[in-house]
């Protein structure tokens, strides 16, 4: 069944159980306006550095003060970036009401608890060391009874854990928003270390999307990019 | 069956577009009426702009704190960007000590006034030590000494129609506040800089200080400040010579 060739149109059975296994709506459009707006902030979080390309520890950081490291970069490269916040701030608004819209109907759908939630015989050491083996052997990536466990600890982390990191650390660089909420800035110990933490989360979510992008085309391009925009994935297997 | 539903879902969408359009057009009549759309509100930038700053002035009070510390914390250093006004003008105020400096305060005020800055040190003093951001990225605190701007606004008498303050200095660099950042009260005129005189290159004689947006709001350089219930027909009509350099109006960030 989960190798068959079929055409939706006439398999009738197949497309029913195909139907459940479709991309709702929702997520797909989320999706999208989510790359969008992650092109966005990526590109934009670039031309910000570019400005100071310098990273600090604690509560300040300037010129006059040792840095925690720099990129190689000389500072002020392509002038003022203006357009680096402009485009960074209307790009976190989508990305937060892409990704809000995305995390509540996932709740609200059981969907998170349902395909995310991993179960307690897949933490086992075995069947860790087994996903493994098949990841780094590229075996096994297409798989019709759901995500695996690193899937499903990659999605959690990055939906749960570094977005949200990610937005607070934005938060608490913001002297409006700590005047009122300083706890934001606190828990990260200072300004300039929030900043920092937020070019690592960066870094990590773009290693997050090149790894993304790598499985979707190792999977099947065109069928897992189909089923992200209809729906279905393409009736045509790419990979046996 | 299939048609009836897929007719009917239509019918519910063509509703809720039209809710939503509807929506937006309210809220952005609601948004114009209690001042939460931003002067620089235009062009392709002017949503994000708009629902930032829509956002941090609905969700905060116009009376939280930026964050105080202690002279400790106070950065040994402090870089400086920019130079003084090479103005011609400037650099005879400046060869005086500023002795025959004065700045007025005019526009929609019950009483137009100048102070210079004997006058405005004589005026209650009030100090902060606080944590000033660069647009650039890089930050240091440092302790500043002056007179809150709401003290002057006061002295002046603000008409109750307007609502921006703007600032006008001698390189040039003009720029504006709502009233809550001019009334706030860790909104300063500052003559003092960690104990001493304002030093030249900070902004001497006096310099905007507003301690819960980004450092380039902090105008150094003052030469007058005036009141207005508009900012369309001030400058380039954006709130600020900021727009012209890609930076936005509000930069509470």
């Amino acid at each position: 069944m989960a190798h068959s060739t079929y055409i939706p149109e006439v398999a009738h059975e197949a497309n029913q159980a195909q139907i459940a296994h479709r991309v709702p709506l929702l997520v797909r459009l989320t999706h999208w306006t989510f790359t969008l707006s992650f092109f966005g902030l990526a590109v934009s979080g670039f031309a910000i550095i570019l400005a100071h390309p310098h990273f600090y520890w604690g509560e300040t950081g300037n010129i006059l003060t040792p840095p925690l490291f720099s990129l190689p970069l000389p500072t002020m490269l392509g002038g003022p970036s203006g357009w680096g916040r402009s485009l960074h701030f209307q790009s976190a608004w989508l990305a937060v009401v892409s990704g809000l819209l995305y995390v509540i109907s996932g709740v609200a759908s059981r969907r998170f608890r349902n395909e995310l939630l991993p179960a307690k015989q897949e933490f086992s050491l075995g069947a860790l060391r087994s996903c493994v083996a098949d990841h780094l052997r590229l075996n096994r990536l297409v798989q019709d009874d759901g995500y695996n466990i690193l899937q499903k600890l990659a999605y959690l982390g990055v939906v749960f854990v570094a977005f949200p990191l990610m937005i607070l650390s934005g938060f608490a660089m913001s002297p409006s928003i700590t005047s009122v909420f300083p706890w934001m800035v606190e828990v990260f110990g200072g300004h300039q270390t929030a900043r920092t933490i937020h070019f690592f989360l960066a870094n990590l979510l773009v290693l997050f999307l090149l790894a993304h992008v790598t499985m979707v085309a190792l999977a099947g391009f065109t069928s897992r990019m189909m089923a992200m925009i209809t729906g279905r994935p393409a009736a045509r297997k790419e990979m046996q | 069956m299939s048609e009836t539903l897929s007719r009917r879902k239509m019918i519910t969408r063509g509703i809720a577009a039209a809710t939503g359009v509807a929506g937006l057009i309210a809220a952005d009549r609601i948004a114009g009426a209690y001042g939460l759309i931003p002067p620089d509100s235009g062009g392709v930038w002017g949503p994000g702009e708009t629902l930032t700053y829509a956002a941090q002035r609905l969700l905060m009070s116009h009376h939280s704190m930026a964050r105080e510390f202690n002279r400790s914390d106070v950065s040994k250093a402090i870089p400086v960007s920019g130079e003084p006004p090479s103005a011609g003008q400037y650099k005879e105020l400046l060869e005086s000590s500023f002795r025959n400096w004065r700045i007025p305060i005019d526009g929609m005020v019950a009483r137009p006034a100048s102070f210079s800055i004997d006058e405005l040190k004589r005026m209650p003093m009030s100090s902060q030590i606080t944590h000033q951001a660069c647009e650039e990225g890089w930050s240091f605190i440092a302790e500043w000494h002056g007179v809150q701007l709401s003290h002057v606004l006061n002295l002046a008498g603000v008409s109750p129609a307007a609502k921006f303050v703007v600032v006008y200095a001698y390189d040039g660099v003009w720029d504006s506040l709502d009233l809550a950042d001019a009334y706030h009260p860790q909104t300063f005129l500052t003559y003092g800089l960690n104990g001493n005189e304002l030093p030249t290159r900070h902004g001497a004689p006096l310099r905007l200080k507003v301690a819960r947006q980004l450092g380039y709001k902090s105008v150094k350089f003052l030469s007058r400040i005036t009141l207005t219930d508009s900012l369309k027909s001030v400058g380039n009509g954006k709130g600020s010579i900021s727009p012209d350099y890609g930076y936005s109006w509000y930069a509470g960030i």
